[in-house]
C-alpha cells in the first residue's frame, strides 16, 4: 500500500547541485529518518526549475510550497516546521521585491507567470533517474502510439503541419528534414542528436537531459521509426557530466524495459542508442563538423550538398536535430500537429526556451510562447536590469547572433524577426547588458571567441576574424581611426559571404550588429579616445575633484598601486601615470570626489 | 525488469508508476480537494497522526484522485483536537473535530466520496466526543 502523504522535490540541475542542493537532499533524508517519516515522505531529486537566481530549489507536494534559496542548515526548519507541523516557512519563499509580498506558489511567481512549458515539461516533476516516473507521465506513450497507430508517413506528416522548426538556431522546419532522411535511398540509417551546446550562456539542451533525458530518447526512436533508421547517437560534450550521466542511466533504463533494443513494444522496429563524447570545439556544434568528429575525424564541416540527409553519418542517410527539437517531439505526436501549431505566431510555432544571463535579476531557465516580447521576457519574467541600471542591449544567438538595442524592446521573438533586426534565435541564449557594458568590448569578446574555435579551413573565417580583432583591439586602446569602422563592416561581409559553415557566416554579426545599432559608441572611441560605458581601460582616466575632496584618505589607504597622494583634510591627487584603472578609488569615495572621464 | 512487450503492457506500467507521481499532478490542480490535518504540538498530542494515517490508507484504498492530504497548524481549537477541514472547492470549508482513526475513514467515505456530510462531529455544531 502507498501511503506516501508527501513529496519534497529537490533540484537536481547542475545550477542548483553548484549551489549545494545534493547536501539539501541529504539532510532532507536524514532529518526524515530522525522523525520516523521516512516511509511517508519521500525526497526526489528532479531536473532544473528553471529559477536558478533562486536556487536551490525546493518543492513540497501536495501542498504546492515553493522554497528558494534553500541552504542545508535550513533542511532541520522545514522538516520540523512544515512536513511535522504542516506550518509554511515564510523566511524561504519567494520574496516579490517589487510588491514586498511573499509568494508560496509558484505559479503566482511573475517569474513563471507567463511561461509556458512544453519542451521543458517534464523538468523539477520527475525523476530523471526513474524510467518510471517518466511513464507515469505518459512517457514511451508517443513512441508506443507511433508504432501501433501510425505509418512512418503519417509520423513525418504530423511533425510537418506541427510547424516544429530547428531549435539549434537555423530554424530550419524538422518536419521537411525528416521527410527528406526518410526519401533518401539506402539500407541503413541514421538519426543524430545534436547535443553539442556551445554558445556561452546558453545552457537549455543541458537542463533538457538532465532533467527529462528519456524525452530525448523516445523521440530519437520515433524518428527512428519515420526515416527507416536503427541506430542513434547523441553527440555531447564531456563537458556535461551530470547530463552524460544521466543520459546513461536512461539509455540503460529504457533497454532493460526493451523501450530500446530490439522488436520494441512488440513491433519489427527495433533501435539503439549510443553516446559519443565530444572534446568542446564549438564547430563540432555545426552538423557536419559533428558528423565528422563522430566518424574520429577532425571537426571540420563539410560541403553541403551533399546535405546529411543524403550522405550524412558514415555517408548514410542522417537525420540530425538538437536536443531541444526533439523534446519537442512526443507532445506533438500525443496532442497532435493542430494543438502544436495553434501556440506561437505565423511563422514560429510553438515556443523556446531561453537561458537568461548577465544583468538581470532572476538569472535562469525560462519557456515562452514564440511571440513574446523581449520586454515581456527581460522586465516581466526576468525582473528587470539588476541594481535598477539602465538597460542597454540584449545579446541573443551567441558569438553568431547579434545585439537588439533599446528601440526594438517590444519586438516579438520569431526567428524571422530577429533575423530582420540583425541577430538570430541561435540556440536561445539572452544576455542581457546594461549601461556599464562597452557594445565595442563585448563584440570583441564574441569575436575572441570565434576566432579560437574557427577550424582553420576557410581562410576568411581563419584570418578575416583575426583581422577584424586586431581591429576591435586596437579602438578599444585608444588607436583606431574611422577608416578602421568602414574596414571592419567590409571585412564581416565578405567573411559571411566566403565562409563555408555557420560559424564563418555568422562570426561578423556581433560586430555588425553593433555598428549597426552601437555606431555612436564605436564613434567615441575613435574620435574622443572615450569609452562612454567606462569599460575600456586604456580609454579612462580618473581624477579628483579638488573642490569636492574633503581629504578623508580613504582613496589612498585602498589604492593598490599607491598612486594617490595627499594630506589629510586636504585635497587629494592621483597620478595618472603609476593608476591601473582598477576604480577603486572611484567607488570608495564617500563624497563623489571622483570621476571617470 | 522485465520487457514491456506490448502498449497494454506500457500501459499498466503506467498505471502503477503513477501512484508516484500523482501527488505532484494533484498538488498543482486549483480544484483538489484537501484535507488539512492539525498537525501542530496539541493535534500530535491528541492524536493527528493515526487520523492522518487513516486519511491517507482510505484514499489509497480507494485510489481516489484529487484528493490531497495536507498538514497544517494549530487553528486555536485545541480543545478539539484532532482537528480535518475538509476543503472542496467553492464550497464553504467544513471542519470536522475529535477525529480518530474511524471518524477519519467516515470522513472519506461520506464526506468525499458521497458528499454527505458528517452532522454529528463538524466544528460549530455541538460535537461529541468520539468513541
Amino acid at each position: 500500500m502507498n501511503n506516501l502523504r508527501m513529496h519534497i522535490l529537490v533540484c537536481g540541475g547542475t545550477g542548483c547541485v553548484s549551489s549545494d542542493s545534493k547536501a539539501v537532499h541529504g539532510r532532507f533524508v536524514a532529518e526524515l529518518a530522525k522523525h520516523k517519516m521516512d516511509k511517508e515522505v519521500q525526497v526526489v531529486t528532479t531536473g532544473c526549475f528553471g529559477f536558478c537566481e533562486q536556487g536551490p530549489i525546493v518543492k513540497i507536494y501536495p501542498d504546492n510550497i515553493f522554497y528558494t534559496k534553500v541552504a542545508p542548515a535550513d533542511v532541520e526548519l522545514i522538516v520540523k516546521e512544515h512536513v511535522v507541523k504542516g506550518r509554511v516557512v515564510e523566511k524561504l519563499l519567494y520574496h516579490d521585491p517589487e510588491k514586498g509580498t511573499s509568494e508560496a506558489e509558484h505559479r503566482h511567481i511573475p517569474f513563471y507567470k507567463s511561461q509556458m512549458r512544453i519542451a521543458l515539461r517534464n523538468c523539477g516533476i520527475i525523476d530523471p533517474e526513474k524510467i518510471d516516473d517518466y511513464i507515469s507521465v505518459d512517457g514511451y506513450a508517443a513512441l508506443g502510439k507511433a508504432l501501433e497507430s501510425m505509418t512512418p508517413d503519417l509520423v513525418v506528416e504530423e511533425i510537418k503541419r506541427s510547424g516544429l522548426r530547428g531549435r539549434g538556431g537555423a530554424g530550419f522546419p524538422t518536419g521537411l528534414k525528416w521527410d527528406a532522411a526518410k526519401k533518401a535511398a539506402g539500407a541503413k540509417k541514421y538519426v543524430v542528436c545534436n547535443a553539442d551546446e556551445g554558445d556561452p550562456g546558453a545552457f537549455m539542451d543541458r537542463s533538457v537531459l538532465e532533467g527529462d533525458p528519456h524525452s530525448v530518447l523516445e523521440a530519437m526512436a520515433i524518428c527512428g521509426y519515420a526515416i527507416g533508421a536503427d541506430e542513434g547517437v547523441i553527440y555531447i560534450r564531456a563537458e556535461y557530466p551530470l547530463a552524460v550521466e544521466r543520459l546513461r542511466i536512461a539509455i540503460a533504463q529504457a533497454e532493460e524495459y526493451g523501450l530500446l533494443g530490439g522488436n520494441i513494444l512488440g513491433s519489427d522496429f527495433s533501435f539503439h542508442i549510443r553516446i559519443n563524447l565530444g572534446a568542446g570545439a564549438f564547430v563540432c556544434g555545426e552538423e557536419t563538423a559533428l558528423l565528422n568528429s563522430i566518424q574520429g575525424s577532425r571537426g571540420e564541416p563539410r560541403t553541403r550538398p551533399p546535405f546529411p540527409a543524403q550522405k550524412g553519418l558514415w555517408l548514410a542517410p542522417t537525420n540530425n536535430n538538437n536536443v531541444e527539437t526533439y523534446a519537442n517531439i512526443c507532445p506533438i505526436i500525443l496532442k497532435g500537429a493542430d494543438w502544436y501549431s495553434s501556440i506561437g505566431t505565423e511563422k514560429s510555432k510553438g515556443t523556446k526556451v531561453f537561458a537568461l544571463a548577465g544583468k538581470i535579476n532572476n538569472v535562469g531557465l525560462v519557456e515562452v510562447p514564440m511571440g513574446t516580447t523581449i520586454r515581456e521576457i527581460v522586465y516581466g519574467i526576468g525582473g528587470g536590469i539588476r541594481g535598477d541600471k539602465k538597460f542597454k542591449a540584449l545579446q541573443t544567438g551567441g558569438p553568431s547572433g547579434g545585439c537588439i538595442s533599446n528601440e526594438n524592446l517590444d519586438l516579438p521573438v520569431e526567428y524571422e524577426s530577429l533575423a530582420s533586426v540583425g541577430s538570430m534565435m541561435g540556440s536561445g541564449g539572452m544576455i542581457i547588458l546594461d549601461e556599464d557594458d562597452c557594445m565595442v568590448n563585448i563584440a570583441k569578446f564574441y569575436l575572441e571567441f570565434t576566432v579560437d574555435e574557427s577550424c582553420g579551413k576557410c581562410t576568411p573565417c581563419r584570418i578575416g576574424n583575426r583581422r577584424m580583432h586586431e581591429i576591435l583591439e586596437r579602438i578599444t586602446q585608444g588607436n583606431g581611426t574611422m577608416a578602421d569602422l568602414d574596414e571592419l563592416k567590409d571585412l564581416g561581409e565578405i567573411i559571411k559571404d566566403c565562409s563555408l559553415c555557420g560559424l564563418g557566416q555568422t562570426a561578423p554579426n556581433p560586430v555588425l550588429s553593433t555598428l549597426r545599432y552601437f555606431y555612436d559608441e564605436y564613434e567615441a572611441h575613435v574620435k574622443e579616445k572615450k569609452c562612454p560605458a567606462g569599460a575600456c581601460k586604456n580609454l579612462l582616466k580618473y581624477r579628483v575633484l579638488p573642490e569636492k575632496c574633503i581629504g578623508c584618505t580613504l582613496c589612498a589607504r585602498n589604492c593598490p598601486v599607491s598612486c594617490i597622494e595627499g594630506e589629510r583634510k586636504k585635497a587629494h591627487v592621483i597620478d595618472s601615470e603609476k593608476c591601473i584603472k582598477c576604480g577603486v578609488c572611484y567607488s570608495k569615495c564617500p563624497v563623489k570626489a571622483i570621476v571617470r572621464d | 525488469m522485465s520487457k514491456i512487450k506490448s502498449l497494454d503492457e506500457l500501459r499498466k506500467i503506467k498505471e502503477a508508476a503513477k501512484a508516484s507521481t500523482d501527488l505532484r499532478t494533484t498538488g498543482e490542480n486549483p480544484d483538489r480537494v484537501v484535507l488539512m490535518v492539525g498537525m501542530a504540538t496539541c493535534g500530535i498530542a491528541a492524536g493527528a497522526r493515526a487520523a492522518m494515517s487513516a486519511l491517507l490508507d482510505e484514499i489509497s484504498k480507494r485510489n481516489l484522485q484529487n484528493v490531497s492530504v495536507v498538514a497544517t497548524g494549530c487553528v486555536g481549537l485545541c480543545y478539539a483536537e484532532p482537528l480535518v477541514e475538509v476543503r472542496v472547492p467553492g464550497r464553504d470549508p467544513i471542519r470536522y473535530g475529535h477525529v480518530n482513526d474511524a471518524r477519519a475513514r467516515e470522513i472519506i467515505d461520506k464526506h468525499i466520496v458521497q458528499g454527505i456530510l458528517l452532522d454529528n462531529a463538524i466544528i460549530g455544531r455541538e460535537v461529541p466526543k468520539g468513541e
